[in-house]
């Protein structure tokens, strides 16, 4: 049987010598980063502005974190192209000819890619913090803060947990194009849309994206967000449950449809 | 009838296609061969008006192909099966082009009757198998009922019965008094179909001559003799190689002679009081006759790693080397 | 081995062997069912029911399988993003292969030169190497081959029939399909024919020409009249051709005719056993399995329509076709 260790490293290689990996990952810092540090910046100069509840929740964590809505969207692209070109093109046959075992296969491209997106995100999300606390001059949060730790940690675990869902998607899809038809209009769109209707609002907080980036507010109704029923870590243990429920359902579809 | 006059072309500082002069004429098949890279699809391209040739002219009829009246009409190509809007239904894509060019519907019908294709009119090319695409490709060539045609690896993608049709297609066609015009790899298939050839390498013309001529001129033929038992068989071989022939003896007893005509053979077993078995005439293929005059390095073919990169840059014109070349793969990449 | 795809019957019960040592041919018109075999044979597709073993393992349980088998089933299944070299390097690792017998097999098959290269801008010739190389990457004793000439240049089609030959020759098992039945002629012993998912003959490439078309002797004398007579006076049946030739059925009528000949003195300007190209001979087979079908109007294959499923008027059959490109 073939083992993982020797899978992992092609799995490994495979990420490497793709031209999309660094400029999906380099975006995903950069738009986090720099629209961060953008809004932080707005927010230092007009915070005066800033009254009644939105002055009593100012959460500079949060702020600085503005950028996660769209570098996000980079990760998903990283997600859905790591398992999606496979499919596109024609790769994953000769792929599964080298190795055969398709749960093994799957376990050890997900788990490379994550590991990479980890590092990428949790660069990116201390990048962004100490960036935006800087602009934010008086009004800057320290990471010696109660609770800032986790929200900049989390921060990384919520790019992470974004790009593996893509994953999941993808490889539930087979195919590039119509998982990112369907990730960034959710993103963008449907998740912002429903959680502005005041009916579908209550379901739209157990949306991944919603659930998840609770972890990134050191206040809970940060900005007069709004209070969750959940907390942060069970923001993301909703989000989890999302994401295991994506790769599941690619591992499924991967195991019993022909390849 | 196409005539190519001193067509050259050139890609940055390649010259894809040089000098290049010849006519291929109405009634027969004319195959158009050279290895990968050797020019043939950029040829191809400048006939049709899709390149603009960087010196020297070629026409189609007497005009350039931009300058072609109702060009659909007159000349008909099968260059790439799968340029194809994939979304669009066979028939519709025909209708398209019949369009463009004035062509009544009927007429579309009757193309997808000819290759086939009726029974899947009604659905979206992208579905399409190879054969299938290739299938849609040959009948968007015959739209116009065109006098000259252009097939570019006509077979490719073709099942056994395909290949033997687009075969008798293209007989057909000449048949008509039609200009046909195929290039292909496939040296066997070419044997069977082409009357004419033309042969290019590195962008030059190499050759351009009757297939039977090709074959005599560039391939040995042979006779495959065979005699009841070896005592024979040496005592023929003495006979033949004392005539002036040349004798090979092959694993299977049977004798591969050269240089002495079969009538000659016949009567110095006669002579020598020896039985025949087997006296048959072997002509020499198409495909050794091709590689004997595309490759005079053979020596370089003979090993299992067969190294690109072996031979050297593109000379400056002209200089028929033949490819091979690392150079020339790489050119490929770069198109 | 059976595999449907919805109501379409792509592989119906088929069981054969593929033996070492040999270039085993593997033949069919198109949607008969040959794509569908190769890529159950690689666990690719999962059969509706029975299965393939590779010297009493299926294909998952293999150890490193590249190893032990490799393939070629289409062209352009890399990543064009990527370089031939990085490629070949991701198979290679995921099966422990060094890195050096990447190197190996880009200069067996050419590409060493454009090895850094995009494969995206490869041409179809190219792809197919690329495809030949990762193919030969474990040094496998078990090769497959789906279409291995297509895109080549005569050149490239050459050295790989030598390839296909030699690698048999060493006591590997090697399967190829192709279409161009000249091809086959040249590089295959054996010979698996299928057609619409059934196995209609397994059985040498000799024989198969044997029982598939006619065999008979040229004759061709310039004792033209003598001959005549001498074939009455024999016995043999012998047919008058329009170029001043006989023709005699039958294989080994050749030695009889040589004796005969050399009985009455008569000079033999050509005595020549002729026998059909496999090209006729697989039309021959393959068009009556076509009648035998259009005599089951309730297979699911034949969809009322009468007359051939394939070549010029299979019009009425796509779904054989599509099968050859699902995945």
């Amino acid at each position: 049987m073939s083992s993982p260790a020797p899978v992992l490293q092609s799995e490994w290689t495979k990420i490497r010598t793709v031209a999309s990996t660094k400029w999906t990952l380099l975006l995903a810092l950069l738009v986090t980063v720099a629209l961060g540090a953008v809004v932080s910046a707005v927010m230092n100069n007009t915070f005066d502005d800033l009254e009644g509840v939105e002055l009593a929740t100012f959460d500079p964590t949060y702020v600085s974190f503005a950028g996660t809505s769209l570098g996000q969207l980079a990760m998903i692209v990283f997600g859905v192209l790591v398992v999606g070109t496979e499919y596109s093109s024609g790769m994953i046959r000769t792929s599964l000819q080298a190795v055969p075992r398709r749960g093994l296969f799957y376990v050890c491209k997900i788990a490379a890619a994550t590991a990479l997106a980890f590092v990428v995100a949790m660069l990116t999300s201390f990048l962004t913090f100490f960036l935006g606390q800087a602009l934010l001059g008086d009004h800057a949060a320290s990471i010696g803060d109660e609770n800032v730790l986790r929200a900049v940690v989390g921060g990384g675990l919520y790019m992470t947990l974004i790009a593996m869902l893509a994953m999941g998607v993808a490889t539930m899809l087979r195919s590039s194009m119509l998982s990112l038809g369907i990730l960034m209009p959710f993103m963008f769109l449907v998740s912002p849309i429903l959680s502005a209707v005041p009916g579908a609002k209550d379901f739209a907080r157990y949306l991944p994206d919603q659930a998840g980036s609770r972890i990134m507010r050191v206040v809970p109704n940060a900005l007069n967000s709004g209070e969750t029923p959940y907390g942060p870590w069970g923001g993301i243990g909703i989000m989890l449950l999302w994401v295991a429920a994506a790769l599941i359902g690619g591992y499924l579809v991967l195991k019993n449809r022909d390849a | 009838m196409i005539e190519a006059r001193g067509l050259s072309k050139r890609y940055g500082d390649k010259w894809a296609v040089y000098n290049l002069s010849f006519d291929v004429r109405p009634g027969a098949v004319t195959g158009f061969l050279g290895p990968n890279g050797a020019g043939k699809s950029t040829t191809m391209r400048l006939i049709l008006g899709l390149d603009e040739p960087t010196a020297g002219t070629v026409t189609v009829g007497g005009h350039p192909f931009r300058r072609l009246p109702n060009a659909p009409r007159q000349v008909g190509a099968l260059l790439d099966a799968k340029a194809v809007h994939g979304g669009r239904t066979a028939r519709a894509h025909l209708k398209c082009l019949a369009q463009l060019s004035g062509i009544p519907d009927r007429r579309v019908d009757e193309v997808l009757d000819v290759v086939g294709l009726l029974g899947v009119a009604f659905q979206r090319s992208k579905g399409f198998s190879l054969g299938m695409s290739q299938r849609l490709g040959i009948a968007a060539a015959l739209l116009g009922d065109p006098q000259v045609l252009l097939f570019d690896e006509p077979v490719n993608g073709l099942d056994p019965e395909g290949i033997r049709w687009v075969r008798e297609l293209m007989k057909r066609l000449a048949a008509e008094g039609r200009t046909v015009f195929v290039s292909s790899h496939l040296m066997s298939e070419m044997s069977l179909t082409a009357d004419h050839l033309i042969v290019i390498g590195r962008g030059q013309l190499i050759a351009d001559t009757s297939v039977k001529d090709f074959i005599e001129r560039s391939a040995s033929g042979y006779a495959l003799v065979r005699t009841p038992d070896e005592d024979q068989t040496a005592t023929l071989t003495t006979a033949l190689t004392e005539a002036g022939g040349s004798v090979e003896a092959l694993p299977d007893g049977a004798l591969k002679v050269t240089g002495v005509p079969l009538p000659g053979i016949s009567d110095l077993a006669h002579e020598a009081d020896v039985r025949l078995w087997e006296l048959s005439p072997h002509s020499g293929s198409l495909e050794e006759a091709y590689m004997a005059l595309t490759q005079p390095a053979v020596d370089f073919r003979s090993t299992t790693d067969r190294r690109a990169g072996l031979l050297q840059e593109l000379p400056p014109p002209p200089a028929p080397v033949l490819p091979q070349s690392s150079e020339v793969l790489e050119s490929e990449a770069a198109r | 081995m059976t595999k449907r795809y919805g109501k379409t019957l792509a592989v119906d019960n088929l069981s054969f062997q593929v033996h070492p040592g040999h270039v085993t041919g593997f033949l069919g018109p198109n949607g008969a069912g040959k794509s569908t075999t190769m890529r159950i044979m690689l666990d690719l597709d999962a059969p509706t029911a029975g299965g393939v073993r590779i010297d009493g393992k299926h294909y998952r349980e293999l150890a490193e399988p590249l190893s032990y088998m490799g393939a070629l089933l289409e062209a352009k299944a890399m990543h064009g993003g990527r370089s031939a070299y990085n490629n070949l390097l991701c198979l290679a690792q995921s099966n422990r292969i060094p890195r050096a017998r990447v190197d190996e097999v880009l200069d067996i098959v050419g590409l060493s030169a454009v090895a850094r290269k995009k494969s995206k801008g490869f041409s179809l010739g190219m792809g197919q190497r690329l495809g030949i190389a990762s193919a030969l990457l474990g040094d496998p004793k078990i090769l497959m081959f789906d279409e291995p000439v297509n895109g080549l240049d005569p050149e490239g089609i050459h050295w790989i029939r030598n390839l296909m030959k030699n690698l048999a020759a060493q006591g590997r098992t090697v399967f190829v399909s192709s279409h161009l039945m000249s091809e086959m002629a040249l590089t295959a012993d054996h010979l698996i024919v299928i057609g619409q998912g059934r196995l209609l003959a397994d059985t040498s490439m000799a024989d198969f020409i044997a029982t598939n078309s006619r065999s008979y002797v040229r004759v061709r004398s310039p004792q033209h009249e003598e001959l005549k007579d001498a074939f009455q006076r024999a016995g043999l049946t012998a047919v008058e051709v329009g170029d001043g030739s006989f023709e005699v059925e039958g294989a080994d009528a050749a030695k009889a005719i040589g004796e005969l000949a050399a009985q009455n003195s008569l000079t033999l300007h050509e005595l020549s056993p002729q026998q059909a190209s496999l090209e006729e001979a697989f039309m021959q087979m393959t068009a009556g399995s076509v009648e035998y079908h259009a005599h089951h109007p309730g297979d699911p294959t034949t969809p009322g329509a009468p007359g051939p499923q394939w070549g010029p008027g299979w019009g009425g059959a796509p779904a054989g076709d599509d099968t050859e490109k699902k995945g």
